[in-house]
């Protein structure tokens, strides 16, 4: 279990200090997939590095199951630093030395013997896919298998808490995917945690299964991905769930309301609920955006409705949540 | 300044045949002792100075590091032919002597370490700092980071500056020639100079434009082949 505390961190720049991290708690379980999703500057960069300590927080701790990493002396870091990999938006494979090489790497820095390095490489190597890429250099590969070599690199430790930095940032939709699958599959496998820091809202619904919404060094909002991502509360949290279709939405005309309603599952999603509202409750809703989307391998449709007035909003709400795989609020329009 | 001559063919000849093989054997002699030298001095010096950096990977005292940065700075901007002469009583002291080509490597090496930690110093600072932050995080310690990722990976940057200091040294034999040094430029010195040989002199430099082509075409090659990046 890993379990941030009250973590901040603040940097001096010439042009003054910057708060990169406010008073940041979370707590990561064992085999979760968490993910840490905020646009960029929000301050996830320096949270995955404080999680290994290649950035000292100014205030807060990391504990690791239970024992503190800032008290630790830096041997016993370096050997802590040995379950707790990482992996880069840019690879940061070496050059200059063949895939197998970087993957013994790591267990040549912990000393084991280079003949014992190797066989445990070539199985790694196996496992992420790229049997016959033991010779290459990391210049002859694409950035999909290059992210494979890095992941295989940072498993030959045994590591039991997998950090991605913006693993998949750099490679293209359907890479992404495949890496994700990757990780999935190891998350599986080897029973490891993984932390995944990332801006892209598809990688948190692809595969984690808590989510931490981070903004301007804090973080806003915190949950499993589904309640978090179908019923966003902050400001921050719907920003990133409704990058469109709800910011872009003409303002209101006066005195009229806003809802926006999440359908999670099936059956909800093929009523014609609106219809039926109309008939029912007399209410014309209109609609002024709607989705679908697959999170954590479950469709959820959102919707944003606007009616007359006041009345009706209370009516509507009231009617809509009556099925309890709906989830019904009303929304601020801004002006 | 008397009439530019030639001597006769044959007379210069004799000495080009029968002294440059010795000269180009002192000249390289010479050359790739005090490279050697100035590498074994330089090259951790070099590191220190980027890894010794308050950021760096091996944080040394703030003063230590200026004082480093002073003394190299002071060393290259000595003129060689003045420092040939300033170091004269530290090369007795080591050599017992203060002539020939063994008394000549002590200034060129005086003069090519901070030269060579300061090409160490521009070809570290190219690696990429994410790689350094990859090796911490897998637990690299600090002497592991500097020997085997920045070291390691600027060995192709490092060929391309070694070559470049073995030339720029090569040039320095040839000046300490003028001081009691031996090889190419003391042929050149003595007949080109003080005997108006003409010939000589010119046979002396085309030897040397040569060493310097060799040089530099081997140093390239090997620096092209030790890179891995482009494929």
């Amino acid at each position: 279990m890993i379990s941030i505390q009250g973590l901040s961190k603040t940097f001096r720049t010439s042009d003054g200090t910057v708060e990169a991290l406010k008073n940041v708690s979370l707590t990561v379980n064992d085999g979760d997939i968490y993910g840490i999703i905020g646009m960029s500057g929000a301050g996830k960069s320096t949270l995955v590095r404080c999680i290994n300590l290649l950035e000292r927080p100014t205030e807060g701790t990391v504990l690791i199951d239970g024992r503190g990493l800032c008290s630790l002396t830096e041997p016993e870091l370096r050997k802590v630093r040995r379950r707790i990999s990482m992996i880069f938006q840019s690879f940061n494979l070496l050059a200059q030395r063949t895939c197998l090489k970087n993957i013994c790497f790591p267990l040549e820095l912990a000393g084991v013997k280079s003949r014992d390095a190797e066989i445990r490489a070539r199985e790694l190597l196996a496992l992420v896919g790229l049997p016959d890429k033991a010779d290459a250099y990391p210049a002859q590969l694409s950035g999909g298998q290059q992210q494979r070599i890095a992941i295989a690199r940072a498993l030959a430790t045994d590591p039991k808490v997998l950090l991605c930095d913006e693993a998949t940032s750099a490679l293209d939709p359907k890479t992404t995917h495949d890496i994700l699958s990757l990780l999935r599959d190891l998350h599986n496998k080897l029973g490891l945690t993984v932390i995944l820091i990332t801006h892209q809202m598809s990688v948190v619904e692809e595969i984690c299964s808590r989510v931490a919404i981070l903004d301007n060094g804090s973080v806003v909002e915190e949950g499993p991905v589904e309640e978090v991502f179908s019923a966003p509360k902050s400001e921050a949290a719907r920003r990133l769930v409704f990058p469109d279709g709800y910011d872009t939405l003409p303002s209101a005309s006066e005195g009229k309301r806003r809802i926006r309603i999440v359908f999670r599952g099936y059956s909800t999603t093929t009523t014609p609920l609106i219809a039926r509202m109309a008939i029912e409750e007399k209410i014309l809703a209109n609609i002024l955006a709607a989705s679908i989307k697959t999170i954590s391998e479950k469709e959820y449709g959102s919707m944003v409705l606007e009616v007359a007035d006041a009345d009706e909003l209370e009516r509507a709400l009231h009617y809509l949540s009556a099925d309890p795989e709906i989830v019904a609020e009303e929304v601020e329009s801004r002006a | 300044m008397p009439e530019l001559h030639f001597e006769p063919i044959a007379e210069t000849w004799r000495i080009i045949s029968g002294e440059c093989p010795f000269a180009i054997w002192e000249t390289l002699y010479a050359t790739i002792l005090a490279t050697a030298l100035a590498i074994v001095i330089g090259l951790p010096l070099g590191v220190l100075l980027v890894a010794g950096e308050q950021d760096g990977v091996l944080p040394l005292p703030k003063w230590l590091l200026h004082a480093l940065n002073v003394l190299i700075n002071i060393l290259r901007s000595i003129p060689f032919i003045i420092l040939m002469i300033l170091v004269i009583p530290l090369t007795r002291l080591l050599i017992g002597k203060a002539y020939g080509t063994m008394a000549s490597v002590v200034p060129l090496v005086i003069a090519a370490f901070p030269f060579v930690a300061r090409l160490v110093e521009s070809s570290l600072r190219e690696v990429n700092p994410s790689l350094i932050e990859m090796a911490q995080s897998l637990g690299a310690t600090p002497f592991q980071i500097i020997t085997k990722v920045m070291l390691r990976e600027s060995v192709p940057s490092l060929i391309s500056n070694f070559t470049i200091a073995i030339t720029t040294i090569l040039g320095y034999t040839a000046m300490s020639g003028a001081v009691g040094g031996g090889g190419l430029g003391k042929l050149a010195i003595t007949y080109g100079y003080n005997r108006y040989m003409y010939g000589v002199m010119a046979a002396s430099v085309v030897l040397l434009v040569v060493l310097v082509q060799l040089f530099q075409m081997l140093g390239t090659r090997f620096a092209a082949k030790a890179d891995k990046r482009q494929r």
